[in-house]
């Protein structure tokens, strides 16, 4: 096996993109609430340790397709789902899975950080703690370290790991519900515009996260700034009043884009 | 090999999944769902329970049993000695439970001599029929000597038996009402003398010792009063408060004080309510005990922190823009309140007054200490006259021993319930209605 | 003249005062409404404001001051005549001048003129005109309700005029000051937010009123029995029989009662939480819209139902229902139908009182446990919670304050509730641990102490208005703390 150095991992990954493994496949997905038609037949795959991002204006579906990845929506009364989505080749809308399971390998973080109103400690270990993933205390101890040194957040907080979670500032917040999702060990990561209620430095850091992420997990984002899609991801989808209008290189998107709408877009001609 | 060359499968299907321990964790699930269940259910069974006792029990008393027969109003019985133009207390004292007798035993046929029999017979009338029947001479003394057919009250006793509510199965000596007087019973309603009809008295009469007689008629004049005098002085009075407290009042420490008191005597046990009532209205400014006045007063000061309560909210429900917009005209802030905010709050103020007033009507223990525990039988003519109240009715008649009368006190549930169902009902219908979203 | 006759032509005066006033505005407005600074209405209302407000304050002032004044007058000439010592005999002969002075009105003049020569007893011909008095008139008694009668009709005429008068003058002010520049409008919205003022300072005065009458009657309650007595006591038993003799006072052992108390609320509140609280939870977690909109108001009936039908439920059908139950229990286990549960007991009134709290708890957990944001649902279902571990774990915990304030709000209602136990509970004041066996609570034994014709000296009665105030203490605190609660919970989540 080579060793192979992070910076070339990622150049390696990245000119490897089309052949990366498609970790979540979606197929004519649809979304109802109520009467009211969310998404059309929308077909987006997610690629193994790659970052997803899906923008597009306010009310165009991306949120709701995200939800859509780990059954969130089953949640909202009313919301219906059609057509395919895969984790792993298997059907998440299938009645064998179950979607408890499903959540623990589909993590999410929400736009606005919603820590639990505990202890710093005690929200990062309740995902291990509900799923019995740590039998001692001292591995709980250990997966709430690592899982805060993942989310760069473990040397900010360490005197105080018994002082409540809402005490933090937003961006520490954002980052300790980014330990919360990673200490389950999930395979994906969802993230609802994980950075719309943080300042710039904030903003900075967690994108940074996203980064370093990717080796390890395969992470979808919505966000509304192009920027930020820009400086994250991989690949790129493009939703419009429901419809996936584009899917395509990130790059290739920016520079680019093979429809006019990604183009209006991103010129900001509407948004 | 690198990390790259790895073929195209996820990594995750190559390592074992995971035990969460879904199973236990899922009945863990349904266990806990299944308890929320029964505790609604529960409920439910409870409320259904409550009112099943009570409509089981209550329904028969809106029948009433009562004998019709001829009854000869005897010089002899009445005024044996012809004093009756002298005295007029003769015709106050007569015997007239003996006509009800004679006339009964005429209809049955009883022989006249059989002490034990005719007292039998005598137990069938209820001893209202002694009232009654004075009543009608006293109207008109000319009927006296004359045979009229008079509607009599049968006996409690009789009537629970008609109602088939007496055990026959038990032996006789122990049962309220002996083989023979059912006999007579059978041959009364066969000859369509005993018979059961609409039990208007229940809700005519007054208090009575007699179960058959009492009637809630005067307890709910006396509520009438009281709702009405609460309904005059506590709206306006909790419109008011609240207008000030949510459109003027300055946010400092009076206001806070005012606002935590508030609140605090929606919480009071309604029994204080009573000892203020008693020490204040009664021993303090020496208003008249009983009087619906010092109820209705007392029902005031409690029903006020809801009325304010439900006003507050609804003058909140208001939107800030309808103000600024009278505002923006030159309308003065007062102007602006009572031309435009209250009538759109007024939905929510009514409703929550009813919902008040609902609570006030089947308030009872406050009415107790200031002395509406009385044996009023006649209707009191205003609210400073003695009076009791229909809850309170409730009260005394469930601590009477005699059976009927729990079948009286079920009826007078009913009855209550009932009124407290249509306000409950109005004040849904109101919101529904009226009801406006921003 | 009658006070409503007064108050009537006071009304009468402030209409036509009203009326005027308008006249004159729209007079004076020359046709152009805006040359005025308000409407002409408030030009009227200020006007009649001006005549009716002073007229009646006076009027007011007038009723409490003249009984007084009177009183006074009266007792001061009594006590000349007849050289009472005492204050208490004074009262009490002055409560006879009252009586008389109120019967002799019912006389006709010949009538009077033969009772004041002695030709007729003057108790027996109040007693048949409906006036009972308690002893026989002597003659100073007579002069003085004479006295009386001529006092108070002066002081009735007097009041008439000046109530009049200042009304007129009043009147007279209000039409004077009405002018193109004058600010009526002002003027009459400054007396209407005092009036909104004073409406809301009724709140306070209530308030004012429980505690101030209450420590009054229980400092006089304390006067005849130590406060040591009253509130460490355990044996309470107040001896009727020797009501008014003050060497044989009876016990008033506050510890019974409040054992009682807290033992049915605890009860109670042991079927009510868990029922309660589970239901809110179904409710605001689980339930379809449908079954929601269904169950939450006939729980919600619950609370509608007036507690004295929940007392006779209790009497009638519960209690019963348990003794049989447990007869039969007893019987199938020893062979001996002996009930164990009584019909009146601590159980039938604590499950009783259970049920009618049931929607207390469920509707106020129910506002709580929705009030906790839906953030915190989401984060903890996307972690792959189940819906019961996130109750349990995030909104119940984050919810906890809001729901201790709701179950203390709870107990207190439990505390201060009355016609279930009056009904249910029991009469015997015992410090006891067995939930069958009756026992009985503070607001029975007010009750009990303050129905039927008792006076209000003795420290039977009195003895209520000590257990009032403590439970009103209780309760205040109870409430108190609980509101302060709620109101920081729902702060945090606003």
């Amino acid at each position: 096996m080579n060793i192979i150095t992070d910076t070339a991992l990622e150049k390696a990954l990245d000119a490897k993109m089309n052949t990366t493994p498609l970790k979540m496949i979606g197929k004519d997905v649809s979304v109802y609430y109520g009467d009211k038609r969310a998404l059309f037949d929308v077909n987006l795959n997610v690629r193994q340790n790659t970052v997803t991002a899906l923008i597009g204006p306010s009310g165009c579906g991306k949120s709701t397709f995200l939800r859509c990845l780990n059954r969130m929506n089953d949640t909202i009364d009313h919301c219906r789902v059609t057509g395919l989505i895969t984790l792993d080749e298997q059907n998440i809308y299938d009645s064998a899975i179950d979607v408890v399971e499903l959540r623990a390998r589909v993590g999410m973080v929400f736009q606005k950080p919603n820590p639990f109103p505990k202890s710093i400690y005690e929200n990062v270990a309740y995902g291990p703690r509900i799923h019995g993933l740590a039998r001692t205390k001292s591995e709980m101890d250990q997966i709430v370290e690592s899982s805060l040194q993942k989310a760069g957040l473990f040397n900010e907080v360490k005197d105080r790991l018994n002082e409540p979670g809402t005490g933090l500032s937003g961006g520490q917040q954002q980052r300790l519900c980014i330990a919360r999702a990673v200490a389950v060990s999930p395979e994906v990561i969802l993230m609802d515009e994980p950075c719309s209620a943080l300042d710039p430095i904030a903003t900075a850091r967690v994108e940074e996260l996203i980064h370093e992420l990717r080796a390890n997990y395969t992470i979808v984002i919505v966000t509304h700034s192009m920027q930020q899609a820009a400086r994250v991801s991989q690949r790129t989808a493009m939703f419009h009043m429901g419809n996936l209008v584009e899917e395509n290189d990130t790059d290739k998107m920016f520079t680019n884009p093979d429809d006019q709408r990604t183009q209006d877009y991103i010129m900001g001609r509407f948004g | 090999m690198t990390v790259l060359d790895t073929p195209s499968v996820a990594r995750s299907s190559v390592t074992p999944r995971r035990d969460i321990g879904i199973k236990r964790r899922y009945a863990a699930e349904r266990r806990f769902r299944l308890y929320g269940m029964l505790a609604i259910a529960l409920g439910i069974i409870f409320l259904a329970l409550l009112l099943w006792s009570v409509f089981s029990k209550g329904y028969t008393a809106f029948q009433q049993t009562t004998i019709t027969i001829p009854v000869t109003f005897s010089a002899e019985i009445i005024d044996p000695r012809n004093q009756r133009e002298t005295d007029p207390k003769i015709l106050q004292a007569a015997n007239y439970p003996l006509l009800a007798r004679d006339a009964l035993v005429k209809a049955l046929g009883v022989n006249p001599s059989d002490r034990v029999a005719v007292r039998s017979v005598s137990a069938l009338v209820s001893a209202s029929a002694r009232t009654q029947l004075r009543d009608l001479v006293m109207a008109d003394p000319t009927i006296i000597g004359t045979t009229q057919t008079v509607t009599l009250l049968a006996d409690a006793n009789i009537d629970s038996a008609n109602k088939g509510q007496i055990d026959l199965s038990v032996a006789e000596t122990s049962r309220k009402v002996n083989d023979r007087q059912l006999g007579w019973m059978k041959q009364l309603s066969e000859a369509g003398v005993l018979q059961k009809s609409f039990n208007t008295g229940l809700f005519t009469s007054g208090a009575s010792s007699r179960p058959e007689a009492a009637g809630i008629g005067v307890a709910f004049v006396g509520s009438l009063y009281m709702m009405l005098i609460v309904l005059v002085l506590a709206l306006p009075i909790g419109v008011a408060a609240s207008i000030y407290l949510e459109e003027f009042a300055p946010k400092n420490r009076l206001t806070d004080l005012i606002e935590v008191n508030i609140n605090n005597l929606a919480a009071v046990p309604s029994i204080v309510y009573g000892l203020l009532g008693l020490s204040i209205f009664i021993n303090f400014a020496g208003m008249p005990r009983s009087a619906a006045l010092v109820g209705a007063l007392v029902l005031t000061l409690m029903t006020l922190p809801t009325i304010i309560i439900a006003t507050r909210a609804a003058l909140k429900a208001v939107p800030p823009s309808i103000r600024a917009a009278a505002l923006g005209l030159g309308a003065s802030k007062m102007q602006t309140i009572f031309h435009h905010v209250l009538p759109l709050a007024a939905p929510g103020i009514l409703t929550g007054t009813i919902i008040g007033l609902a609570h006030a009507l089947g308030e009872t223990a406050p009415l107790l200490l200031i002395g509406m525990v009385a044996f009023v039988v006649d209707y009191p003519g205003s609210p400073m006259e003695p009076s009791t109240a229909l809850p309170v009715q409730i009260y005394m008649w469930a601590n009477e021993a005699e059976r009927a009368f729990v079948e009286r006190t079920s009826g007078a549930i009913i009855v209550l319930l009932l009124f407290l169902v249509v306000m409950n009902m109005g004040a849904i219908l109101l919101r529904r209605r009226f009801e406006r979203r921003w | 003249m009658t006070t409503s006759a007064i108050i009537m032509i006071i009304i009468g005066l402030g209409i036509v005062t009203y009326l005027v006033g308008r006249a004159r505005a729209v007079t004076l407005s020359q046709g152009k409404l805006s040359n005025m600074h308000s409407r002409p209405v408030y030009y009227g209302a200020y006007a009649a404001i001006c005549a009716m407000l002073p007229a009646l304050a006076v009027l007011v002032v007038w009723l409490i001051a003249a009984p007084i004044v009177v009183e006074k007058a009266v007792k001061t000439s009594l006590s000349e005549t007849t050289q009472e010592i005492s204050v208490a005999t004074g009262n009490l002969t002055f409560g006879t001048v009252r009586a008389i002075a109120g019967g002799l009105t019912k006389l006709t003049p010949e009538e009077l003129a033969r009772a004041k020569a002695g030709e007729i007893n003057l108790r027996e011909i109040l007693g048949a005109r409906g006036v009972p008095l308690a002893s026989e008139t002597d003659p100073a008694m007579v002069a003085a309700a004479e006295d009386y009668n001529a006092l108070n009709a002066t002081s009735r005429m007097a009041m008439t005029g000046v109530v009049l008068l200042v009304g007129l003058l009043g009147a007279a002010f209000g039409l004077r000051r009405i002018a193109a520049r004058f600010r009526a409008r002002n003027g009459v919205e400054r007396v209407i937010l005092v009036a909104l003022i004073a409406a809301s300072c009724i709140a306070i005065l209530t308030t004012v009123g429980i505690v101030g009458s209450m420590l009054s009657e229980t400092l006089r309650f304390f006067a005849s029995v130590s406060p040591s007595e009253f509130f460490f006591g355990t044996v309470w038993d107040p001896r009727f029989s020797a009501a008014g003799n003050a060497n044989s006072a009876g016990q008033f052992g506050l510890l019974p009662l409040l054992a009682g108390t807290l033992y049915i609320a605890f009860v109670a509140m042991l079927f009510a939480v868990p029922i309660g609280l589970f239901a809110a939870i179904y409710m605001a977690e689980y339930a379809s819209p449908m079954l929601r909109s269904t169950a939450k108001p006939l729980l919600e009936v619950l609370a509608g139902i007036p507690s004295i039908v929940y007392g006779f439920f209790a009497l009638i059908t519960v209690g019963p229902f348990l003794r049989d139950l447990s007869a039969n229990l007893n019987g199938l286990v020893t062979g001996n139908y002996q009930s164990f549960i009584q019909a009146q007991s601590v159980l039938t009134a604590g499950l009783v009182m259970g049920i009618m709290l049931i929607p207390f708890v469920s509707s106020l957990s129910d506002d709580i446990i929705t009030q906790v944001p839906r953030a915190m649902r989401d984060g903890s279902l996307g972690l792959g919670a189940t819906r019961s571990e996130t109750i349990k774990r995030v909104i119940l915990p984050a919810a906890l304050p809001g729901i201790v304030g709701a179950l203390l709000l709870t107990a207190s209602r439990a505390v201060g509730e009355t016609m279930i136990v009056v009904l249910a509970a029991g009469v015997a004041a015992r410090m006891q641990l067995n939930p069958f066996e009756p026992m009985t609570t503070v607001t029975v034994k007010i009750v009990n102490q303050l129905t039927g014709d008792l006076e209000f000296t003795s420290p039977q009665t009195l003895v209520a208005f000590a257990l009032g105030i403590t439970l009103f203490v209780i309760t205040l605190c109870l409430n108190i703390y609980a509101l302060y609660i709620v109101r920081k919970y729902r702060e945090q989540y606003e």
